[in-house]
């Protein structure tokens, strides 16, 4: 094998493909874009639904409590929601969210709570609808202050503390980091990101270099020169390498810039009051597991670009590679997903499922937690398969009846 | 020169099962001498001559290019022979220039020599106002100037030329045989593959007529004319595949 002359494929396929606007397009440009537009619209929608949703006071019908009017006035003059009068067809009305929530007053209700009787309000709510779930803890809010007020009224009334009620108090605290926060919320989705960019990025590319050259008849022109065989699969290899390195470096430095500038930007945008709410919801990533994770990644791009090229070289033309490898994204999704779901956490067996391990180290190396041993297998097994794919691929040049496909 | 010596290749199909592309082919090429390989499609010329370019192995005998084995020396044998065929297309986002010189490099020429090369192919070639131009935006006859040029420029002392002028007009097919002739005069071995009787007419020494795989008859055109007693080639040819008439002795093949 001559080294510089894998060099000097490599340096065509480079220039040639520089030159080509669907590679720069499918390397540079979507993968920039693609994180800033992620980010910024789930981001940005959330927090404008969620800030509407809690601006607006839900409207709430009261039902019942004429013979109440302690209660009733105290629930109207709750400032949180909107009251209005009892229709008949309340059901209809929560329905088409003309209501979020009804309250019905037991009769006797004030009465009741005078002589010390239990007493049930009925809350009736529409169930997965947001802002019916906003209405409905509003208006439980109020009614465990209403509850507490009364207690200690009556606690008062025997000459006992609050205490006596209220034993012990119990504080929830959180110890992790915000990087562990903001890498269990967001941590799943970005190296799932980055393991769909760097098997698109090599998409292409794989598919131009073998089944297109077919289809172009250019195949046959560099076969013909003094170029072996594996000089070839080398210099076009590492071409599709640099396509997928290139697009999630691409789609890293457009993070980064979406995390660092992203915060201000919705600040400046939507005011400091909100921006600062919005900012919040952004990721916070540990930089250094950021750093490892794209060393994982590495041996994963190896793995795509030798197994797209040889799937790619068996097709006839480009429209056939296209058809075997537009499948594969599947294949891809899936173990990505996967890594994402809550619950499924890295062990030594899935740390050598190839696409699952990464995704699955991904997720807890950006937000700051080191298992060496399982970092180190997931590199050694990821670099094993993808030495294979590349010997496969390298046999799949060899081979005529592939190769001469047309 | 090519020397080949009971050349076969064999295919596995899975629905035909196994097809005899080339069959005990053998025949001599000499320095300064054009061989035609004269065939109708599916003969078995693109097979035989991807087999001395070492694009394919063989199944059974071998060859000579240029002094090296085609088996065992496949690399040295490449880097003698300049391959043109219909089927070898330009890098579209390339210039013609940088086409050479990426041909030139893969052949280990040093850049002072791709560059010497260059200006003297473009000087012969008519080169010079396309050579810093994309060859998605040539013509016909320019890619076919940048083809030929592309052949050469590592200056190979074999030529072999696969249906070289399939889909060209009138005026681009006449460069090709004009550059095949210059090949000749140069003293380069050429082979070249066609089944376009004028052509072999006007061009070969040596004319092999190949059919299913077989060379059936051999010689120059005055040889077959006369052992086949027919002056038309159509007919020499029509004869030598469908065993109408049975060659007279020369230098013709058993069928």
């Amino acid at each position: 094998m001559n080294g510089r002359r894998v060099l000097t494929i490599y340096g065509k396929e480079l220039r040639d493909m520089l030159r080509d606007r669907r590679t720069l397009v499918s390397m540079i440009v979507i993968p920039t874009l693609l994180m800033p537009l992620i980010v910024g619209l789930v981001v940005f929608v959330s927090v404008k639904v969620i800030r509407q949703a809690r601006a607006e006071s839900p409207v709430v019908m009261v039902a019942g409590g004429a013979d109440s009017p302690v209660a009733r006035a105290a629930l109207l003059a709750h400032g949180k929601i909107r009251a209005v009068p009892a229709t008949e067809d309340w059901r209809a009305r929560i329905a088409n969210k003309a209501v979020r929530a009804v309250v019905e007053f037991p009769a006797g209700f004030d009465a009741a709570l005078e002589r010390g009787e239990p007493a049930t309000v009925k809350i009736f709510h529409y169930e997965g609808e947001l802002r019916s779930g906003f209405a409905v803890s509003e208006i439980q809010r109020f009614f465990s202050d209403y509850r507490e007020r009364t207690v200690t009224a009556r606690l008062a009334g025997r000459g006992l503390p609050a205490t006596f009620v209220k034993p012990f108090a119990v504080q929830v605290e959180n110890v992790a980091p915000p990087e562990k926060v903001g890498g269990n919320v967001i941590g799943g989705i970005i190296p799932y990101l980055f393991l769909l960019l760097c098997f698109t990025g090599a998409m292409y590319p794989a598919m131009d270099l073998t089944a297109g050259e077919k289809e172009r008849g250019t195949m046959e022109t560099i076969l013909c020169s003094p170029v072996s065989r594996l000089e070839l699969v080398l210099g076009k290899f590492l071409m599709v390498l640099t396509a997928s390195l290139g697009t999630v470096l691409c789609s890293l430095v457009s993070m980064v810039g979406t995390v660092s500038l992203g915060g201000p930007l919705l600040v400046a945008m939507v005011g400091a009051n909100r921006g600062a709410g919005a900012a919040a919801a952004l990721p916070t990533l540990d930089p250094l597991g950021l750093v490892a994770v794209l060393v994982l990644v590495l041996p994963m791009a190896v793995f795509f670009s030798a197994v797209l090229l040889a799937i790619s070289l068996v097709a006839k033309s480009f429209k056939e590679a296209q058809s075997y490898l537009s499948p594969l994204v599947i294949v891809i999704i899936l173990p990505a997903v996967a890594g994402v779901l809550p619950g499924v956490e890295l062990n030594g067996r899935l740390a050598l499922v190839p696409i699952l391990n990464v995704s699955l180290a991904s997720k807890e190396l950006v937000s700051g937690v080191w298992h060496w041993p399982h970092l180190a297998l997931i590199f050694g097994s990821t670099s094993l398969y993808a030495a294979l794919a590349l010997a496969w691929a390298v046999r799949m040049f060899n081979r005529e009846d592939v190769i001469f496909r047309t | 020169m090519i020397e080949a010596r009971q050349l076969t290749k064999t295919f596995r199909d899975r629905k035909r099962g196994e097809i005899r592309a080339v069959e005990g082919v053998s025949f001599r090429v000499e320095p300064g001498q054009i061989y035609g390989l004269l065939g109708a499609n599916g003969a078995g010329k693109t097979t035989t001559l991807r087999l001395l370019a070492t694009l394919l192995q063989p199944t059974r005998g071998g060859a000579t290019v240029a002094g090296f084995d085609v088996v065992t020396q496949p690399a040295e044998v490449r880097a003698r022979v300049g391959f043109l065929a219909a089927s070898t297309a330009l890098y579209a986002r390339l210039t013609a220039r940088e086409t050479l010189a990426y041909f030139g490099r893969l052949n280990g020429m040093a850049e002072a020599d791709i560059a010497a090369r260059t200006r003297s192919l473009a000087d012969d070639l008519g080169m010079h106002d396309f050579l810093d131009r994309r060859c998605d935006k040539f013509s016909t006859g320019m890619k076919q100037k940048t083809s030929i040029a592309r052949t050469l420029i590592h200056d190979p002392p074999v030529m072999i030329f696969d249906e070289p002028t399939l889909g060209l007009d009138v005026m681009a097919a006449r460069t090709i045989v004009q550059f095949v002739r210059e090949c000749r005069a140069r003293g380069k071995t050429v082979i070249y593959s066609t089944h376009i009787m004028s052509e072999v007419e006007k061009l070969c020494d040596v004319i092999g007529i190949i059919h299913d795989g077989r060379l059936l008859a051999e010689g120059s055109l005055a040889s077959l004319r006369a052992s086949y007693r027919e002056n038309d080639l159509e007919e020499i040819f029509v004869q030598a595949v469908g065993g109408l008439a049975a060659p007279a002795g020369g230098n013709v093949n058993p069928p």
